[in-house]
């Protein structure tokens, strides 16, 4: 596999605000005062991968991906 | 084997109704947003995943061991064909169409990325249906069992707990859904 740095994206229309993403990843996620997600521009770092692999797959609304950075 | 093979399937039968009952509940629960920080939402996540899969493995039993018993005759197609058996074929046929739906349910959810939440949204919802069509059959086809005192009690608390999930889930408000609604009606 290659190392090609990942980001973490929310889609904000499908994004519902459940909070899983931030209990799953509370070191790259934090929740605005309405509960939706703020993401930082910043590569995810490998010891965190696992962990946010999890939280896009734990998303109920399939609105957290895990992106390429161009 | 004498009838072991059959109260075999009739355990599995009330094991499977408590499991898909207990799923059905934490999905409810999912989707009404509970929280505690001794359950959080994706430990709830979680356990309403792993029970689903541990209702198939029991279903899997009693739909098994009704077959392998000779004595009603049940055939394998009847598993999955609704009202076609020759024993009991309106509740047999329920458990039929249960098995179809419960399967669609877990089967889409297992491919929920490839789909797409739409799709799966749309069957998942038939789990509502699928709770009381399966009830149904239990309570139909179980004849003198379904009138055994504790039987009945199980039935009963069963279909409290949906209740109650369910009207919690119908009422239950939350910051993503009041701003859904605001940006609707304006
Ligand atoms: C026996 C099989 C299953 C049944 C009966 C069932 C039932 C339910 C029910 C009734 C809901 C509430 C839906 C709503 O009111 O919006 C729900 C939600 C949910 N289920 Fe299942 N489910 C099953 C299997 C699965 C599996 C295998 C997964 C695996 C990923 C899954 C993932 C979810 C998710 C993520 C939600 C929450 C949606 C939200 O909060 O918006 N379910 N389920
Ligand atoms: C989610 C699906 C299902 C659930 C929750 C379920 C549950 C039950 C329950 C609670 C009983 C009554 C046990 C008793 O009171 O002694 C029962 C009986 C039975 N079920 Fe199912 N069942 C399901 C699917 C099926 C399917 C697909 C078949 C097809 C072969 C089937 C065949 C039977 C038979 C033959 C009996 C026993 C009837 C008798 O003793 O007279 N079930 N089931």
């Amino acid at each position: 596999m290659s190392r090609t740095p990942l980001r973490l994206r929310v889609e904000p229309i499908t994004c519902h605000a459940h909070g899983i993403c931030r209990e799953l990843l509370p070191e790259l996620i934090r929740l605005d005062e309405w509960g939706y997600p703020v993401l930082d521009d910043h590569p995810v770092p490998a010891a965190l991968l696992a962990p946010a692999r999890v939280a896009v797959r734990s998303c109920p609304s399939l609105a957290l991906r895990l992106d390429r950075m161009a | 084997m004498g009838q072991s093979l059959w109260f075999a399937s009739r355990g599995t039968g009330l094991v499977t109704a408590l499991l898909l009952t207990a799923t059905t509940v934490l999905g409810a629960i999912h989707a009404g947003r509970v929280t505690s920080a001794r359950w959080p939402r994706f430990t709830l996540h979680a356990v309403h995943r792993n029970l689903s899969l541990l209702t198939l493995v029991f279903l899997a039993v009693h739909v098994a061991s009704a077959i392998i018993d000779p004595y009603a005759g049940i055939a394998w197609l009847d598993v999955v064909v609704p009202f076609v058996s020759t024993y009991h074929p309106f509740w047999l046929g329920m458990g039929a169409v249960a098995f179809d739906l419960i399967l669609a349910v877990v089967v889409t959810s297992l491919l929920r990325r490839r789909i797409g939440l739409w799709w799966w949204r749309a069957v998942h919802l038939s789990a509502y249906a699928l709770w009381p069509v399966a009830m149904l059959h239990g309570v139909g086809i179980g004849g003198a069992d379904t009138r055994l005192g504790w039987v009945l009690a199980l039935y009963l608390a069963c279909a409290a707990a949906v209740l109650v999930a369910v009207v919690r889930r119908l009422l239950v408000r939350d910051p993503d859904r009041d701003a859904r609604r605001r940006a609707w009606t304006s």
